[in-house]
Parts: structure tokens; C-alpha cells; sequence
């Protein structure tokens, strides 16, 4: 099940550091890295189910819960 | 009057030329158990299968033997285990190249290389590369074979079907010949008359799915080179003669080069061959000498039959369903609905299963094709990306697969043809949780070495029983049919593929080799059930 409740441990330094990750990068390079850490993120998860979840819930953040 | 039933295209094998029947002559239409219509690899093993197990079958193709061109080019493991029960599998193995190495290339850069690694203890190689001329060519032996064995097939060349009219208990044909047209009837007609389908048109049946726009250009060069005998595919190959490419190794030292060229192109231009030249010469390097041998440009579509039976017409192979080329599940597939429909419709004729057994032909044939409509589309799209964030994310994970070991499976060239498990087949029996599920009700049974050879060439006459490590009778009568057992020992692969954690297993084996039901001994009474269940009375 998609953990949605607060999981991250540090989540300013988090956020800061995949700002940073993108720095001068184009457009279309950032589009790019993000399709890999999406590809890297989903590995690590793994479980099917909690991605197809995780693509419904950003499909449509209002949806659901 | 000077009739004519022309050459659509060249032949690489004269097979079956023709002669006239005495049917053509006869006062009224001669009336046949089963007519198949279309002699390529299906329809072949269609015949050769139902002749077999002893139902005379008439064969027709408007042709008289097989046509020019490589086309099928891999056949899969479960397609030579088949051809191995047809008697068909020796010659293919001698002259079809196996491989088992392939590599990913994406630019200039090697990804990976993958090992197919065939696990040990099966009779039949993971993949062989033959071209289908030869395939065809190789059952043709084989009906030859069976025929002087008294086998009742009959192949009619240059015998053209131009109408089809089912009429309640069977179907009437009206044929072309050289001697002009007759007219033959059928208890049952199956059409394995290829993806252009004569037949499904005349029925006016619809044959719906997905049209992929792009071209691919086969070339099949004959050359001396020393590449080795792997699967090469490029994406985005650095030589820039395609958006993607594939290099694959054939019999009589031919290779098959396959370029991706898109969708909007000047298909006769394309087809010169100082243009395919360039192209070939652009990949191969310049100092490397070879001669064209046969080139061609396809298209394709994702698309089936909503269903394969129409009372008494039943359809197979590509007539049935098409699917891209990635992952070798044309012919492949085809081959499995042979294997599928041929004992159905023997019993049914046999008079030992009732008609409605047809109806589980169409079921799991069905699903058989969505399977395999579901990866090639899936492989298409990896391929030829739809869209720029599909493109995108494609080439992330091309990006990712050289150092990251996950994304490799991620990669899709084509996920090579297995054979489909038919689950929630309304033929399945009783399952046991402590078995394999590899060998659940469904699936083909694994091959394993026995004591005199080969588990699969004792499986396939007809249904048989299997004990291992278990006692049961050496054969068990139920509803028209005697079921002999086979005695197996748990050897380690055996053990393995069949047993998981049961001390024992009995196993009830199709005729095509799938199981139908398994338990942990031997229960008389629920394998007559199971046995009835398979056959359709369940």
C-alpha cells in the first residue's frame, strides 16, 4: 500500500537536493533526468501495486483520498 | 475453355503440383471430414496433425508449394516440441541455426548481452533460426512420410477457393483448378489461409486491432563474414540506417537484417536495391562482401477474430490473429493452435466428445492471442515510441541500462515466445498447492530426460496418465477413452518440474501436452471426471 502519510526523513533537504539535481540543466535535460530517477524510484519500489497507486494518485491528486 | 489459377508469387519449393482429383469429376460434390484451406506452415501442420490421429484430411492451397522469402524466421522451443510429436523436428534441427547470446546496442554503445540459457534436461533447443520455405518444406516431408504410412492426407495445389457457403452439418466449396472449377463439401473447414485471409472476407467476418505506422525493411544477405551466431539489435543504431535495426543469422551463411525505416516513405524507392546497399554497407562497414538474396518491406498490425469459430469454419494461425514481429509469436502461435485444435476436433469426429469441445479451441486460443498481441504490442511500443514523453522515458531506460542492472529488464527488443498456460480453461481440473506452478492445470508440460529418452515423446497420442511416486492402474477406461499410465521415477529434473513439495504426483496430460488436472495419487473416480471435464462434458 502507498505510504502517504510523512515518510521522508529530511524532507527540506530532500526537496533542496532534487531542486539542486536540476541546476543548469535545459529543459529538456531535466526531462530527461527526471525520467530516470522516475525509472530508479519505481525499481526501489518495486511493488506493482503500490505503483500503479502511486501513477493514480499524481494522475490525479484529488481523486481518492 | 482455358481455366487459370495464377501464381500470386514465387515459389522456393515446388510441393504438391497439380492433379486432378477424382472429385472433379464426380456427379455430385464428394463430401470430406475436414478440408483445410492454405498450405503454409499451419495449414501444413494442421494436416499433418489431424491425419495423424487418423481423420482424412483434403488440403487445398492455389499454390503448389512453398513461396519465396525467409518470413518466419525463429521457431521457438514449444513450435519444434510440436513438430518433434508430428515427426518433423529431426531435419529442422539439422539445418536451423540455434542461438542463444544476444546483444543490446543503443547508439554506439553495447547495453548488454543476455544468455538465453536454455535450462538443462529438455530434448528441444530454447530458439532455432530457419526460414519458413524450409520450415514448410520440412513437414511437407513429413505428410510424404506419413502418406506412404497409409496416413489419410490429401494436398490439392493450384486448387483456388472463390466461394464458401455454410450450410447446417457442413460447408460447400466452390474450387478452381486448371481443369476448371468443382465444387467439394466439408463436415468442417478450417481456414489457415494466412493474415489476408480469402476465407474470412467471404464469410464477411471482421478482423479488428491496431495498425503500427511503420515500415520495416528485411534484407537477407549472403555473406562469408565471421560475425557470430547472436542477435544484434541497435536502437537508434549509430550507422543511421533505420530507428532501429536487428542482425540475426540464418542457415546456407544468410543473414537477416531488419531496418526500421518510419512511416512515411517511398516504398518502391526504398526497395532499390543501390539504396539498400547503402543502408547494408552503412552497417556492416565497407570492406564487407555480400549479395542481396531476398529483400522485402511489411507493415503491421496487433489485431484478432473476435472469434476463431464460426460453426463449422474454424480459423488458425495468422488467418486468426496477427501480431507484430518482435518476439517471434507469428508462426509460433499458429503452430500452437494446430497442436490445440487437432485432438478437439478428432474426438469430436470420433464421435467421443460432444461439438462443444470446438468451443474451448476458440477460449483458449483466444487468450493465447491476447497474450501474445499484449507483448508484441508492448515490445512495438518500447521500439517505435508513440509519443516524445514515451520516447523519452524509452530512452531514460536506455540510458540507464548500461551501468544499471535493473533497467535491463526494463529493455524490450521483443520478449521471446513462450508457450501460453491456458488458466481458467473450462477443460482445467483439480490442481495441488504443493506442486510447481509451472505444471499447474494449463500448461504445457516441461520436458524432462527419462529413463528411455524423452518425457514428451511418450506424452501426445492421446491422453495419458502420468504417476510419480505414486501407485495407479497401468490404464484407466472413462467415457470411450482408455487413458494408459505412464510410471515415472523422481529423478531430480522430474522431481523438480512435476513434484515441488509432494511426495507423489498423478498428473492427467492432454494430447497436445498441456495438463488437465493433477493430484497427489491416484483417485479413480476423479479422473474419470477430470478426463470428462477435458473432453468437454464438464
Amino acid at each position: 500500500m502507498l505510504v502517504t502519510k510523512p515518510n521522508l526523513s529530511r524532507p527540506d533537504e530532500s526537496y533542496a537536493r532534487l531542486i539542486a539535481t536540476h541546476e543548469g540543466l535545459s529543459e529538456a535535460e531535466s526531462h530527461a533526468l527526471n525520467a530516470r530517477l522516475i525509472l530508479i524510484l519505481m525499481n526501489h519500489i518495486g511493488d506493482d501495486a503500490v505503483l500503479a497507486e502511486a501513477m493514480a494518485l499524481a494522475r490525479n491528486p484529488k481523486g481518492g483520498r | 475453355m482455358k481455366h487459370e489459377v495464377p501464381d500470386r508469387y514465387t515459389l522456393a519449393f515446388r510441393l504438391y503440383p497439380y492433379a486432378k482429383s477424382p472429385d472433379q469429376d464426380a456427379p455430385a460434390p464428394v463430401r470430406h471430414p475436414v478440408v483445410v484451406v492454405g498450405g503454409g506452415p499451419v495449414g501444413l501442420a494442421m494436416a499433418l496433425d489431424l491425419g495423424r490421429r487418423g481423420v482424412p484430411v483434403v488440403l487445398l492451397d492455389d499454390h503448389e508449394g512453398a513461396g519465396l522469402g525467409s518470413r518466419a524466421l525463429c521457431f521457438a522451443k514449444r513450435t519444434l516440441e510440436i513438430c518433434d510429436r508430428l515427426g518433423a523436428a529431426g531435419p529442422m534441427l539439422d539445418k536451423g541455426v540455434q542461438w542463444n547470446l544476444g546483444k543490446v546496442f543503443h547508439d554506439d554503445r553495447l547495453l548488454y548481452e543476455f544468455n538465453l540459457l536454455p535450462e538443462g534436461g529438455h530434448a528441444m533447443p530454447a530458439f532455432i533460426n530457419l526460414q519458413q520455405p524450409w520450415f514448410e518444406k520440412f513437414l511437407h516431408e513429413a505428410i510424404v512420410a506419413a502418406q506412404a504410412e497409409g496416413v489419410p492426407i490429401e494436398l490439392r495445389g493450384k486448387n483456388r477457393v472463390d466461394a464458401v457457403v455454410p450450410t447446417g452439418d457442413h460447408v460447400t466449396l466452390e474450387v478452381m483448378t486448371p481443369d476448371g472449377p468443382y465444387r467439394l463439401e466439408a463436415e468442417w473447414l478450417i481456414a489457415c489461409d494466412g493474415a489476408r485471409s480469402p476465407l474470412r472476407g467471404m464469410l464477411g467476418l471482421g478482423f479488428d486491432g491496431r495498425v503500427f505506422e511503420d515500415n520495416f525493411l528485411i534484407a537477407d544477405v549472403r555473406m562469408k563474414a565471421d560475425f557470430p551466431t547472436e542477435r544484434w539489435f541497435w536502437f537508434e543504431p549509430h550507422f543511421r540506417s533505420g530507428d532501429s535495426a536487428l542482425l540475426h543469422k540464418q542457415p546456407d551463411d544468410i543473414w537477416r537484417i531488419d531496418f526500421q525505416l518510419g512511416w512515411n516513405i517511398d516504398r518502391a524507392k526504398e526497395l532499390e536495391p543501390d539504396r539498400i546497399r547503402a543502408r547494408v554497407d552503412a552497417m556492416l562497414g565497407p570492406d564487407v562482401e555480400y549479395e542481396l538474396d531476398w529483400c522485402s518491406i511489411y507493415t503491421f498490425q496487433c489485431r484478432r477474430m473476435e472469434r476463431f469459430r464460426h460453426g463449422r469454419v474454424l480459423f488458425a494461425g495468422d488467418a486468426a490473429h496477427q501480431v507484430s514481429p518482435f518476439g517471434a509469436r507469428g508462426a509460433n502461435s499458429g503452430i500452437q493452435d494446430v497442436d490445440n485444435l487437432a485432438w478437439k476436433l478428432a474426438l469430436v469426429l470420433e464421435g467421443v466428445a460432444p461439438e462443444g469441445l470446438l468451443e474451448s479451441y476458440d477460449a483458449e486460443r483466444v487468450y493465447g492471442a491476447e497474450e501474445n498481441i499484449l507483448n508484441s504490442t508492448r515490445a512495438t511500443d518500447f521500439i517505435t515510441p508513440k509519443s516524445p514523453v514515451s520516447k523519452m522515458f524509452r530512452n531514460a531506460v536506455l540510458a540507464l541500462a548500461e551501468t544499471v542492472p535493473f533497467a535491463r529488464t526494463v529493455v524490450n527488443s521483443g520478449r521471446l515466445s513462450l508457450p501460453c498456460t491456458y488458466d481458467g480453461s473450462a477443460l482445467n481440473g483439480a490442481d495441488h498447492a504443493a506442486m510447481p506452478a509451472r505444471t499447474r492445470p494449463g500448461s504445457p508440460c516441461p520436458d524432462a530426460p527419462v529413463a528411455d529418452g524423452w518425457l514428451l515423446s511418450y506424452l501426445g497420442r492421446g491422453f495419458t496418465l502420468l504417476a510419480i511416486g505414486a501407485d495407479a492402474p497401468e490404464a484407466l477406461s472413462a467415457h470411450g477413452l482408455t487413458v494408459p499410465c505412464l510410471r515415472l521415477e523422481p529423478t531430480p529434473e522430474i522431481a523438480a518440474r512435476y513434484l515441488g513439495g509432494a511426495a507423489g504426483a498423478v498428473y492427467l496430460i492432454r494430447p497436445d501436452q498441456h495438463v488437465a488436472a493433477r493430484w497427489d495419487r491416484f483417485d479413480g473416480t476423479a479422473v474419470a471426471a477430470a478426463l470428462g471435464r477435458a473432453i468437454g462434458k464438464g
